[in-house]
């Protein structure tokens, strides 16, 4: 059964996944996932350590193979961008990592690094910032390529929760702006405070997915409840 | 012992007084492996960084062709150079044995396959860390290879000294194709090994003393702009 996520809209989702699956090593990573991720706002996908949740992520990004197919509703993929939970950065200043992106346009790069706090920062080497402004400079440079769908794999993990608010306020300006994101989390409060719909993933499958005031509240399925109340997940 | 620091008292006043035929063969010397270097590192960079970042068949015999090469004997390589621009070999009429330039080709051969294997080892590990998030952003192969050479530009660095370390003391190579002819192909290894056999220990001293220098200087030049930029600007 298709994990539908209910949004209240008819609207085309931004893709539907169909029978997608992954399988490194002669394991069964993803598992026939089938599921929708809808057009507007912000999608949190929680689940276990080794639920497959940003191996998801990286199937969605084409980085790696999967079987099965994803559907982008009205014609090609989207432009997309991928912030991984560790913030690759250029052995390069801030501004020259935006420039890798973005080229000569200075005024771009300056916007986005003044909206993301890193504007006194341009001229300091990017491996140097706090975890933070690292991860914040990553998501700063994702959204210079402009993306239509904004996959974030865990991109506050093990950062103080003034940074993460940061970016959590970030996040909801961009999904505002009509970019469809699509955010792993461990962080089953920070879903809470962004998400609005939820997918919950166990052992390679969505086990449940809709509305993330509802999953949250009321979760269908009993994965989904032993994980969202603490408990080992079978 | 006196003999001994006699001469070297010799060879310090030769290096001192600015000796014209030393100064002449120091000079030489650096030409023709600053050349051999920088054909090196034109040839064997993009060569590790394609070995670096790309996956097809034969890849692991070549990386390991590339690594045997690192210890290819220099006579070896001063033979076959030899037998290629000599007058009956395939690059005869050029006529370029016995001058520097084929000292140059000889020590481009030599040091290449050094500077391919530690650039492929030094551009893995980058690539590793960098892959997926070039291939994130659309990245096209000739630009991930040319970003991974300069964000990897300051190990490559070391790299490239290595293999000037390498020419710049080899003799071999050089006094088979170059003949050590003097004002014409005569450097610091092949003069230290004439003079040496002539018992002129001054002379071999001081041009001895010169090569440790500049291999000193080298090393620290390189050090120096190591440690600067990556505290200053790229970590």
């Amino acid at each position: 059964m298709r994990d539908f996520i209910e949004t209240g809209r008819r609207e085309a989702p931004r893709l539907t996944l169909s029978d997608l699956s992954v399988e490194i090593g002669g394991r069964v990573l993803l598992d026939r996932v089938e599921m929708a991720v809808p057009r507007q706002g912000i999608t949190t996908i929680l689940g276990p350590n080794g639920a497959g949740k940003s191996l998801l992520l990286r199937a969605i990004h084409g980085l790696i193979p999967h079987a099965g197919r994803i559907d982008w509703g009205q014609g090609a993929a989207p432009r997309q961008a991928l912030v991984f939970q560790k913030p690759v950065l250029l052995r390069r200043s801030v501004a020259a990592n935006m420039a890798f992106v973005l080229g000569r346009d200075h005024a771009r790069s300056h916007a986005l690094l003044a909206e993301m706090g890193l504007q006194d920062r341009a001229d300091q080497p990017a491996r140097r910032l706090s975890g933070g402004e690292q991860q914040r400079l990553a998501l700063a440079r994702a959204l210079a390529t402009d993306p239509e769908l904004l996959l974030l794999d865990e991109p506050t993990a093990s950062l103080d929760p003034a940074s993460a608010a940061m970016i959590e306020a970030v996040l909801r300006r961009v999904a505002a702006r009509g970019t469809t994101i699509l955010m792993v989390t461990h962080d089953i409060a920070q879903a809470r405070r962004i998400a609005d719909h939820a997918m919950v993933m166990c052992r390679g499958r969505i086990a449940e997915a809709g509305a993330a005031m509802r999953i949250l509240a009321a979760p269908a399925t009993p994965v989904a409840r032993d994980f969202l109340e603490g408990r080992l997940v079978p | 012992m006196n003999d001994m620091a006699e001469a070297l008292r010799i060879a310090v006043t030769l290096v001192l007084s600015g000796d014209g035929d030393l100064w002449e063969i120091v000079l030489l010397s650096l030409r023709v492996s600053l050349s051999a270097t920088a054909l090196a590192c034109l040839i064997g960079m993009p060569l590790g960084a394609l070995l670096a970042t790309q996956r097809f068949a034969g890849r692991g015999a070549a990386i390991v062709c590339i690594n045997a090469l690192m210890g290819l004997p220099p006579v070896v390589v001063g033979l076959m150079v030899y037998l290629a621009l000599s007058r009956s070999g395939p690059l005869g009429t050029f006529g370029l044995l016995y001058t520097p330039a084929a000292m140059i080709i000889a020590q481009t051969i030599l040091i290449a396959p050094i500077v391919a294997a530690l650039s492929r080892q030094v551009l893995e590990a980058l690539h590793l860390e960098y892959d997926e998030q070039f291939r994130s952003l659309g990245l096209g192969r000739v630009a991930a290879i040319r970003a991974l050479l300069w964000d990897g530009r300051f190990a490559l660095m070391t790299v490239g000294l290595a293999g000037f370390g390498r020419a710049i003391a080899e003799v071999g190579a050089v006094i088979v194709v170059g003949g050590n002819i003097d004002h014409l192909t005569r450097v610091m290894t092949t003069a230290i090994a004439l003079e040496t056999s002539k018992g002129d220990l001054a002379l071999a001293l001081a041009l001895g003393l010169v090569l440790m220098v500049l291999a000193l200087v080298v090393n620290a030049a390189v050090h120096g702009v190591r440690n600067s930029e990556g505290q200053l600007a790229h970590a």
